[in-house]
């Protein structure tokens, strides 16, 4: 069949203050009707600018397509070249005969239209619907995506509806035309696992009914090995390496690709192994041999959390009194050894990142206790809890954020240390050097700031400063989520060797499953602020006895191809909330053994 | 210089140098009571080669008191945002990062001097400690304070909840110090375009205080009350007002591109 879509030797520049700067260069692929072609590449590697030239979207974002074709079947069988068409002409295709779907669902819906005229805009205006056709035509397209009550969301507001909902509209509205290709552009990454599982789910089924081809931009290694026909890799603007996803997973032909793929930890490649294992770097396979194996530790509990229960008011009425509460932990217990990790999972707002800040007092929990070394923690006064901060770290999530952008790195890494009067002068300049070499920073960035360094450098300075006071705990929030694959990867490698070096404890906060497999003793599993399933890694991942962990494990999406999972309609339950009138009181946690120490929440 | 190579910084700095310098020197070289010389021959006259940027309405030389006027001027605009800035920093500096009941009482304090138009707080302070140029720098620069602590303690709202000042918590930075190297720094740069933006309103400020007896006192000049004594005579003599007003607008068109220019030094990131 005749390909709906070739771009031949795409290139576009952005004008910049210090001349043109090349976005994408010499890019060419085409899609065949019916076909998914995942472009994928890291950060800056030009996979967006390539989608957003096909709309003739780029041209508001400052960039210029300079070279190239991008043909164009359109829908009464003529061949448009997009790169030359006029806005009057683009006009008639975008959200016509070229659908899009955006990243983020909050911001691509306009919040003070509701869900009707969203849908409604498009098909009046590209189909000459009457309002009467437009809105039947608008009750089709979201019994089509599958959204529960859809008379009811026509009326409602975007902000009424939960991100999956959302989602779900985003692609009604993208299908509302029925295009002929679909964009999506990383349509998953702002969700949670089993909201993406479904949304995947939902592409995958529209494109079989509908016979449309998608162009489908990710970063995710994953999100291609279940979603591809073919492959683009792309690197700095240029494609790597071009296939189809079996080529590409199972043998691909460049070291670019090669080393993406090794940087993709895979769901289920742990089965029997029992202690965490390092990735596979390519080039780095000297440092992976010399992973000594797991020294024989005592094992001795370092945190011991018992109970913890945190609540944030929620405020109303005018005098801004307390009218609920968001449980966002509830009566939570568990230990940490030393020297291991223990992984809280969950989607977002279980109340995973609220237990870690509750275990470090950055924000007060209600009630329970804290043991850090035979120390309880909630209850020191403010003096003391700060000079117990020294034993207890946190590396944050957005290494963009949590560094000040005002300071010279060498400054940063140095606070703690000066902070508790631990080192001065020569000394403290010298512990300074000594951090910069053990997360391998070159010493030349001492007198840098946060800006001159890539995200992955960044989240070696914030290791560094966690480590300057040799704390026996580190909370690591989401550390390694907004990190490009191959970085976290290697931010990954670094903590794992840090433990096994100075025997740190490890409480890894995080939504990514793959990544938890790969570096956790303990894995906890978190829902509406309880930990509802609780043990060994190997025990939860290859056991998972509670629905929520089972549900939560089958909508990881994995790095393999011969694995897909989301060829039919998914639907999980969605999350409820967590907030209830003031009073309430709930059930303590109760849990069953199901194995030496496995334990799962009884319902 | 390589800092100022923009152009604009370049143009700023000169004309903040060349400001200062008249300020400073023109009282030095030209006789004081050039600016109160009356020329009874040539009153209201345009610019002559006598009198390049003409007289006013009692024959005195705009020339000179503008000159003379810019030292008056400045020093009171000056000193009063210096004033506001060291009340109005620490003010929404502490109410901003520590938030809650101590940001309600201090701003709540603020409000109530907000409520009242600035120039009528001036004019009542001006007026309880007696008319002089210590005072109208006390009262302007109480006045603008409360404007100041607003902006400030909105910035050190949002600096406060960064990843950073969390991670430095964490780490077991006290509050004292959280502020001053993390929080100040970070709150500079809206503080200098306030601070700029400020000094050209306190400058009319200074204007609005000696029209009514109790800024500077005649025949001493200063640009606000030049500026103030022009408005009868706008359609018969608009060079009264031109001639001060463009002084005004060249000082504060300087000062917001040295502004500017001071805030990418201090920012890492433009360098």
């Amino acid at each position: 069949m005749k390909d709906i879509v070739s771009v031949d030797h795409l290139r576009v520049e952005f004008a910049t203050d210090s001349g043109p700067v090349v976005g994408v260069e010499d890019v060419s692929f085409t899609i065949a009707p019916g076909e998914t072609l995942c472009v994928v590449g890291e950060s800056g590697s030009g996979k967006s600018v390539t989608s957003l030239s096909l709309m003739r979207l780029v041209e508001f974002g400052g960039g210029t397509i300079t070279a190239g074709t991008l043909n164009f079947i359109r829908a009464d069988g003529s061949t448009l070249n997009v790169a030359a068409a006029t806005p009057e002409v683009m006009g008639q295709v975008r959200g016509n005969e070229i659908g899009m779907i955006f990243q983020e669902p909050m911001t691509a819906l306009n919040p003070v239209f509701t869900i009707e005229r969203q849908l409604t805009d498009g098909l009046m205006l590209h189909k000459g619907l009457d309002q009467a056709a437009a809105t039947a035509r608008a009750l089709e397209l979201l019994r089509s995506v599958r959204i529960p009550e859809p008379e009811r969301r026509l009326k409602q507001y975007p902000h009424e509806l939960s991100g999956g909902m959302r989602q779900r509209v985003v692609i009604a509205m993208a299908m509302a035309c029925e295009p002929k290709l679909l964009i999506a552009d990383e349509p998953t990454t702002a969700l949670d696992v089993t909201i993406q599982a479904e949304i995947l789910a939902l592409i995958n089924r529209l494109k079989r009914d509908t016979g449309m081809a998608v162009l489908f931009i990710t970063h995710d290694m994953a999100v291609v090995a279940q979603m591809a026909d073919r492959v683009v890799v792309m690197y700095r603007g240029r494609i790597v390496e071009t296939g189809t996803v079996q080529q590409i997973f199972e043998a691909p032909r460049e070291d670019y690709t090669k080393a993406l793929l090794a940087a993709v930890p895979k769901l289920g490649e742990m089965k029997g192994k029992s202690a965490p294992e390092r990735m596979r770097l390519i080039g780095d396979e000297a440092a992976r041999a010399a992973q000594a194996a797991p020294k024989a530790r005592k094992r001795e509990v370092l945190l011991d959390v018992r109970n913890l229960t945190t609540r944030f008011p929620v405020k109303g009425g005018i005098l801004r009194r307390t009218v609920a509460q968001v449980h966002a932990v509830e009566d939570v217990s568990f230990t940490l050894n030393v020297g291991e990790t223990l992984a809280l999972v969950g989607e977002s707002g279980c109340g995973k990142s609220s237990c870690g800040r509750s275990i470090l007092r950055l924000i007060e929990p209600t009630s329970g206790e804290v043991w850090i070394g035979g120390r309880d923690i909630g209850n020191l006064n403010r003096h003391h809890l700060r000079k117990a901060r020294a034993d207890m770290q946190m590396v944050f999530q957005d290494p963009f954020a949590s560094l000040n952008p005002y300071r010279r790195l060498k400054d940063q890494v140095a606070e703690p240390i000066q902070n508790f009067n631990l080192a001065s002068g020569a000394e403290l300049e010298a512990r300074v050097l000594q951090l910069f070499d053990r997360v391998r920073l070159p010493r030349e960035f001492l007198n840098r700031y946060p800006h001159e360094l890539s995200g992955g450098q960044r989240q070696r300075v914030a290791i560094a400063r966690a480590l300057a006071v040799n704390p026996k705990l580190i909370v690591a929030d989401e550390a390694v989520s907004a990190l490009d694959v191959s970085v976290q990867a290697q931010v990954l490698n670094l903590m794992m060797e840090l433990q096994e070096d100075l025997g740190l404890s490890y409480l890894l906060i995080s939504h990514d499953m793959a990544v938890v497999e790969r570096v956790a003793h303990q894995v906890g599993v978190m829902y509406l602020g309880r930990i509802v399933e609780i043990g060994p890694r190997a025990a939860v991942f290859d056991n998972p006895s509670h629905p929520y962990t089972k549900s939560l494990l089958s909508a990881v999406p994995i790095a393999d191809p011969s694995k897909r999972r989301f060829a039919d309609d998914l639907s999980f339950k969605p999350i409820t909330s967590p907030i209830f009138p003031l009073g309430h009181q709930p059930a303590p946690s109760v849990y069953d053994q199901i194995a030496p120490g496995h334990f799962v929440l009884r319902a | 210089m390589k800092r100022f190579k923009t152009t604009k910084g370049l143009i700023g700095i000169v004309l903040l140098l060349a400001i200062l310098l008249v300020a400073i020197l023109g009282p030095m070289l030209i006789p004081a009571d050039a600016s109160t010389a009356m020329d009874m021959h040539a009153r209201r006259s345009p610019p002559t080669w006598v009198h390049p940027f003409g007289t006013d309405q009692l024959g005195r030389d705009m020339m000179f008191r503008v000159i003379l006027g810019a030292r008056t001027s400045l020093e009171i605009a000056v000193s009063a945002v210096v004033m506001s800035v060291v009340l109005g920093l620490p003010l929404g500096l502490i109410s901003g990062y520590f938030g809650g009941f101590i940001d309600n009482v201090l701003m709540r304090l603020v409000d109530t001097l907000l409520a009242f138009p600035a120039l009528l707080l001036a004019l009542t302070i001006s007026a309880v400690l007696g008319p002089n140029i210590q005072n109208t720098i006390i009262a302007i620069g109480v006045a603008f304070t409360p404007y100041l602590a607003r902006i400030i303690r909105g910035e050190a709202l949002r600096v406060a909840q960064m990843p950073y000042v969390e991670a430095a918590r964490s780490s077991g930075t006290t509050d004292i110090m959280i502020m001053i190297r993390h929080v100040l720094p970070n709150i500079l740069p809206a503080v200098i375009v306030q601070g700029t933006i400020s000094l050209a309103f306190a400058i009319l400020a200074e204007a609005g205080l000696s029209f009514l007896g109790l800024g500077t006192q005649p025949p001493a000049a200063s640009w606000g009350l030049m500026i103030q004594a022009s408005r009868d005579q706008l359609d018969i003599a608009p060079w009264t007002a031109l001639v001060p007003g463009l002084a005004v607008a060249l000082t504060v068109l300087g000062l917001n591109m040295f502004g500017d220019v001071l805030r990418d030094i201090l920012d890492p990131r433009a360098k």
